[in-house]
Parts: structure tokens; C-alpha cells; sequence
């Protein structure tokens, strides 16, 4: 039964490992968790599952293996000890429902019930695997944990207990994300460039042996500073509009990218980078930055990766005046070129999936002013981007002039 | 070694399935590795456990800078330069300039101890994955005095992470892992009981009250926790605030009194008083 748990685990999505399992099975042998449900529940949890993001998935599952009471009672068949299950009942039923339980006709009655209700039960469920010996778990916990679930005291209009795992409380931790901000780091690092600055607290080994050496023996330590990673990174992020499905995977790139590079800055755009950008959305619309002071102020060591979906009536790209929220003077298409030929080290990261760029032309418009380099925004799209941005020695795009618009004028 | 199971204390409410939790980890000697809101309990946590099982506490809190070698031992080569040139004569033993680590300490105390590896999401991406081998086996090796350090006993491992960075999946894979959820209305009247006992049911009904309005405002960049009530609350005994100046029906008040201990963001103070402000709009129109 358990094996087959995990092999529902494992085919619902929550990686589970087999040294994860036996550690579940080990738990259960030192009866860590004994004759409850619930803390079967809590305890698997504890030994499978990593990521709180995971829970409402587990709970899911767990839920629709476990689903009632029926499979566990197939158990129950053997010669269960009276006094287990007297013991058993004890200890889960509250005084109340042990009242309720003598007004049954007492102790004998019971089981007699019991008896017979699983004797159903497994004439229902035939063909089910044993649940005694694997690995020392306890199916009659269940017994005691929903007393409602054999429905002694029938009826009484008592509905049946939501279980801890059916409450699916991390219903909104569950967010299927593929890429996590660690992943996103592990991709960012490639990008590294060591150097050394700022003030001398390493102590330089080579040069204090050559200079202690140098000294007739005598100690003469050498401190360099630490190597820093010295890549300098600027990130232009679309924000708003079709993005907002993105939120959550630019936010993941955003907090990777910030902690690992010294030398970053980010910029916002809407839809298409024009002759301004802002840093602050809330303020938008007083503290923007013109797009010429951003390429004059930052050098072309910079490298620079714009995130966007580019999807866009392509107006907004080819034609003055075809910004949705403003009047710009000049095409996006030229703003773009004037960016990349500045910033020979650029690259495109966009969200939306590869299988739907073919079909929205803006997309195969930008494709072409960023010179082919649009990756998608996974892990392995971030890899090839990464990689693109360590290449040296770009070739510098065409001159200004070559920047005329792909698509016929509007309205003709 | 009073106790072997750990069901929370008199100063410190534990779930029942945080207890389960916490007696796994101590029966299959693994790592337990905690999450959830800062201001949950994470830290104070390993103190508790500790306390209430009798053991001593070894604390690791890491930091930006933190190296899992740190944890080990260090090798002191810089001292033992100087020494050198003044001629001392413990120059000539190794073991002179190693420096032990909290692990290390742990490892040689003689009954079984807690370690704390506090917010071990700070440190490096890679710090984690260099403390597999010694939480696998609890030992490493001294290479400088060829010294193999084994644990005398297991020790119990406790491990927050504030969910900074995600963790690798070989480290994950070898702690069990507990989300603390927060505290639903229930827990949290037993957990203000704990700390503050005899407190006027009126004031601690209406303080939780405001106190889970707030944590519903939408888009709260940090959401009062436990840890702010329990400072509010003592913020408002001190200032013998009245039950009434509390009630959410008082148009007048914008915020709580003494929000500050509540709100520690400027943009999540504002945010609250626009939400105070446009339902005060709609009630009167």
C-alpha cells in the first residue's frame, strides 16, 4: 500500500526519493507516529515533502489515496485483539460519544458492529493489498481518528470531520513553479567576472612567500583585496499590461539577479523601451530617466538583459506615435537600436512560451531588432542567454541609418 | 536527560504537528529544517526543545559571510606565522592554531546536545551542500592534524531557514522539513495566554481582532507576525490602552494605537490608512 503511495506521490508532481521513503518507513518502525491518521499524515509530510510550496499538492494526494476509511478497514479482518481495539476507542472517543457509544448497548455490541461493517467492507473491496507488516504502520488509526467514519450511533445527523489534508490550508503555496530563484542564481553565476578591488584584507599568499623569502626568512605579509564578482548588469523589465501573467517569474529573476551582482541597476518600460524609462513604478510618471542619459551614463561594459513578452500591436514598435500610453517622437524599433548598438552585450529573456512566438508578429519583429537573441525564460533559456552575454568581441550592429521601418505605414 | 519527548513548554505554545515533528527529528536523529513567516518561532524554538529535553544548546547563527568550514574547524595559519618569528614554542604543534567550530563543539559534548543552524538561507547557495557528509554521518576530518571528529552522540539538529534562497535538493532530502504555519485565531489566544497570563479577555479579544484585520489588508509587503503581537500587546499594557480604543467601528481612528509596533514599513503604513480611509468613504456614502 505504501509503495504504491509513493509511487502516486511521485507521479502527482512532489519529487520523492526512495531514501525519503525508507526514512518514512523508519519513522513509522520507531513508532514516531502510532494509531492516528492525523499524524500519519503529519508525518509523511514531514518525511517527503521539502517545499511548502508542495503541500497542497501532497494534500491532494494523500487525500485521494487515502480517500475514506473503506481500503484501511480491509486490514481489520485479521484477529484484531479485543482489547486493542477497546483500547484503541478509548483513547480516541471523547466521554461524550463514550456515553453514546453504552447507549449502543455497550462494548460487545460494538465490536459486533464493527465486525459486520468491515466484513461489508471487504466484500466491497476485494483485491486489495495487506496493509499488516508494511513497515509497521497502523491502518486502524483511522478507526480512531473519524469515529464518524464507520458511523457508530447511526445516524444523528453528524456530518463527517474535514480531515487536516482535506482543509488544504497551503492551497495558495501550491504555484506548479518550474523555476525558483535558486536555479535562476545558479544560471546568473555563469555570468561572474572575478577581479579584485577595494581595500587589501586577503592575505596574498604567493606574495608573502616570495616577499618573506625576499626577506631573508624573516615574515613580511602581502593582503590583496577579495575577488569580487565585477560583471556589471543592467536589467530593463516590461512591466504592466500582458506582463502581469509574469509577475511572479520576473519577480523570481529580479531578487536572483539583485543578490548576486554588485553592479546592478533596472529599469522599467511598458510594453516597448522608448525614450524614457523609470525605476520606480509608483512613480512613473515624475522620476523617468530619458534613454539617452541611461546610455550615457552607463558604459558598454554593461550587460544588459531586457525582460518582456513583446507581444504588441507591432505600430508600437515600427510607427511614431504608436506607444499605448504616450506621444513618442520616435519609433520603438529605433530607441531599441539605439540601446543594442550602445550595449553590445544584450540579450531578450521572454516569458512567454516559445511555441507561441511564431505566432504574434511583434515578437518576430523584436526577434529581428535584438539580432536573433531572444531566449525564453527558462533555466535552459537563461543558460544559452548567459551564455550569449560571456561572448566576446560582438560584431557592432548596423549604423542608425539602417533603422527604417519592416511593415507599410498604418491606415493605408 | 529529563524527557525524550518534546510537547512545548509553559512559555512556548508547539502545534501538535510541530511537536511530531520535533520528535521525529529526535528519535531518527535527522535534521529538522524549519520554515515559515519570520516572527513564527523558528529560533526560540531550539531553545525550548533544548530546555525542555534537558540538553545543552549550541547556536550557529549564519550570516552573508558564513563558510560551512566555519562550522568545522579553522586553521589559524596567520598566528602561527607570527609565533613562529617570535620563536614561541607551541609553534610546533598544529593543534595549537586550530579553532573549533559550533559543529565541531557539538560533536564532542557528552550528552546529547541541540544545534541550532540559524537562517542557513543567509549564507552562500553552496553553504548548504557543503554540510551533507557532516550531517550524513556527523563526522569530518581534520586534514591539518590527520584527526577523524565524530559525534559522540547524534546530536539534535534544528535548522531555520526565512526562505532567502531555496535550499538544494541533497541537502533537502536529508532533513525533515516543517512549515509553521501562522498561528489561526485559536492558537494564537493560547500563545498570548502563555506569555501574557490574567490579560483582560475584552482587550486580548479586540487586540486580535485589529491585530488579523490588519494581516488581511491586501499587498502588505511584511505582515505583522506573532513576534508584533506579542510586542504590541505588551506596548499597550505599558500604555494602558482601553479595550474600547481598539474597536474597529471607531470612525475617528484611522489606525490601531501604537501601530508602529505592528507596521515596521513606511509603504505598508500608508497602504493601511488609504484602506482605513476609502472603507471609511464607503461607509458614509
Amino acid at each position: 500500500m505504501l509503495t504504491r503511495f509513493f509511487d502516486d506521490l511521485r507521479s502527482g508532481g512532489i519529487p520523492v526519493t526512495v531514501p525519503e521513503f525508507l526514512t518514512l518507513l523508519e519513522a513509522l518502525a520507531a513508532r514516531v507516529a502510532w494509531l492516528s491518521a492525523e499524524d500519519f499524515y503529519h508525518l509523511a509530510r514531514l518525511c517527503l515533502v521539502k517545499d511548502e510550496r508542495h503541500y497542497d499538492r501532497f494534500d491532494r494526494l494523500f487525500a485521494a489515496h487515502f480517500k475514506g476509511a473503506e481500503r484501511l478497514f480491509e486490514a481489520l479482518s485479521a484477529d484484531v485483539p479485543a482489547e486493542w481495539l477497546r483500547a484503541l476507542v478509548a483513547r480516541t472517543f471523547s466521554d461524550e460519544e463514550k456515553a453514546r457509544i453504552e447507549s449502543l448497548g455497550g462494548w460487545p455490541e460494538l465490536m459486533a458492529a464493527l465486525r459486520e461493517r468491515l466484513e461489508q467492507q471487504r466484500e466491497r473491496h476485494e483485491g486489495g493489498s495487506r496493509h499488516i507488516g508494511t513497515g509497521g504502520t497502523s491502518p486502524f488509526g483511522t478507526l480512531g481518528y473519524n469515529p464518524e467514519g464507520i458511523r457508530i450511533g447511526k445516524g444523528g445527523g453528524q456530518r463527517r470531520a474535514v480531515k487536516v489534508w482535506e482543509r488544504r490550508e497551503f492551497a495558495n503555496l501550491d504555484d506548479s513553479l518550474e523555476l525558483g530563484t535558486r536555479n535562476f542564481k545558479m544560471g546568473l553565476r555563469r555570468l561572474r567576472r572575478f577581479a579584485r578591488e577595494g581595500a587589501a584584507e586577503e592575505l596574498d599568499l604567493d606574495g608573502t612567500i616570495a616577499a618573506t623569502a625576499k626577506n631573508a626568512g624573516y615574515l613580511d605579509l602581502k593582503l590583496v583585496p577579495e575577488r569580487r564578482n565585477a560583471v556589471k548588469v543592467l536589467l530593463l523589465l516590461d512591466i504592466g499590461g500582458s506582463m502581469d501573467d509574469h509577475v511572479r517569474v520576473c519577480d523570481e529573476l529580479f531578487s536572483a539577479a539583485r543578490s548576486e551582482f554588485r553592479h546592478f541597476e533596472h529599469y522599467y518600460f511598458h510594453n516597448f523601451p522608448y525614450e524614457s524609462l523609470w525605476k520606480d513604478n509608483r512613480r512613473r510618471h515624475t522620476e523617468r530617466i530619458a534613454t539617452d542619459q541611461l546610455i550615457r551614463t552607463y558604459g558598454p561594459d554593461y550587460r544588459v538583459i531586457f525582460v518582456g513578452d513583446a507581444t504588441m500591436s507591432p505600430y508600437e514598435i515600427t510607427m511614431p506615435g504608436g506607444s499605448v500610453e504616450h506621444w513618442n517622437a520616435e519609433a520603438g524599433a529605433v530607441w531599441l537600436r539605439r540601446l543594442t548598438a550602445h550595449f553590445r552585450h544584450f540579450v531578450w529573456l521572454n516569458p512567454e512560451p516559445v511555441a507561441r512566438w511564431g505566432h504574434t508578429p511583434s515578437i518576430a519583429i523584436t526577434r529581428e531588432l535584438v539580432e536573433e537573441r531572444m531566449f525564453p525564460l527558462t533555466l535552459e533559456g537563461l543558460d544559452r542567454a548567459t551564455a550569449e552575454l560571456r561572448r566576446r568581441g560582438v560584431a557592432p550592429p548596423p549604423p542608425m541609418e539602417a533603422v527604417s521601418s519592416p511593415l507599410p505605414p498604418a491606415g493605408s | 536527560m529529563t524527557q525524550t519527548r518534546f510537547a512545548g513548554s509553559e512559555r512556548y505554545v508547539a502545534t501538535p504537528e510541530l511537536a511530531l515533528a520535533v520528535n521525529a527529528a529526535v528519535t531518527l536523529a535527522r535534521p529538522l529544517l524549519i520554515k515559515g513567516e519570520p516572527g513564527t518561532g523558528k529560533t526560540q524554538l531550539a531553545e525550548e526543545v533544548a530546555a525542555a529535553l534537558g540538553r545543552p544548546l549550541h547556536e550557529w547563527h549564519i550570516k552573508s559571510t558564513s563558510k560551512a568550514q566555519q562550522g568545522l574547524y579553522e586553521y589559524d595559519a596567520v598566528s602561527r606565522l607570527r609565533d613562529s618569528q617570535l620563536g614561541e614554542g607551541r609553534v610546533h604543534d598544529i593543534a595549537n592554531y586550530i579553532v573549533k567550530g559550533k559543529l565541531w563543539e557539538a560533536f564532542e559534548s557528552d550528552t546529547q546536545p541541540v544545534l541550532l543552524i540559524d537562517e542557513i538561507d543567509k549564507a552562500d547557495i553552496e553553504f548548504p551542500n557543503d554540510l551533507l557528509r557532516e550531517l550524513d554521518r556527523m563526522e569530518f576530518y581534520v586534514y591539518e592534524t590527520r584527526q577523524l571528529v565524530r559525534a559522540k552522540h547524534r546530536p539534535i539538529i534544528l535548522i531555520t531557514s526565512n526562505n532567502e534562497k531555496e535550499l538544494p535538493d541533497a541537502f533537502l532530502r536529508r532533513c525533515f522539513f516543517h512549515y509553521i504555519r501562522f498561528p489561526d485565531e485559536a492558537t494564537m489566544r493560547s500563545i498570548v495566554d502563555v506569555h501574557f497570563p490574567g490579560l483582560k479577555r475584552e482587550l486580548l479579544a479586540e487586540a486580535l481582532a485589529a491585530f488579523f484585520r490588519l494581516r488581511e489588508v491586501p499587498g502588505l509587503k511584511k505582515k505583522p507576525s506573532t513576534s508584533e503581537l506579542l510586542d504590541w500587546i505588551k506596548l499597550l499594557l505599558a500604555e494602558d490602552i482601553p479595550a474600547e480604543a481598539l474597536r474597529s467601528d471607531d470612525a475617528k481612528k484611522t489606525l490601531p494605537p501604537l501601530y508602529g509596533a505592528l507596521l515596521k514599513n513606511e509603504q505598508d503604513m500608508h497602504l493601511v490608512e488609504q484602506v482605513m480611509f476609502l472603507s471609511r468613504r464607503s461607509r458614509q456614502g
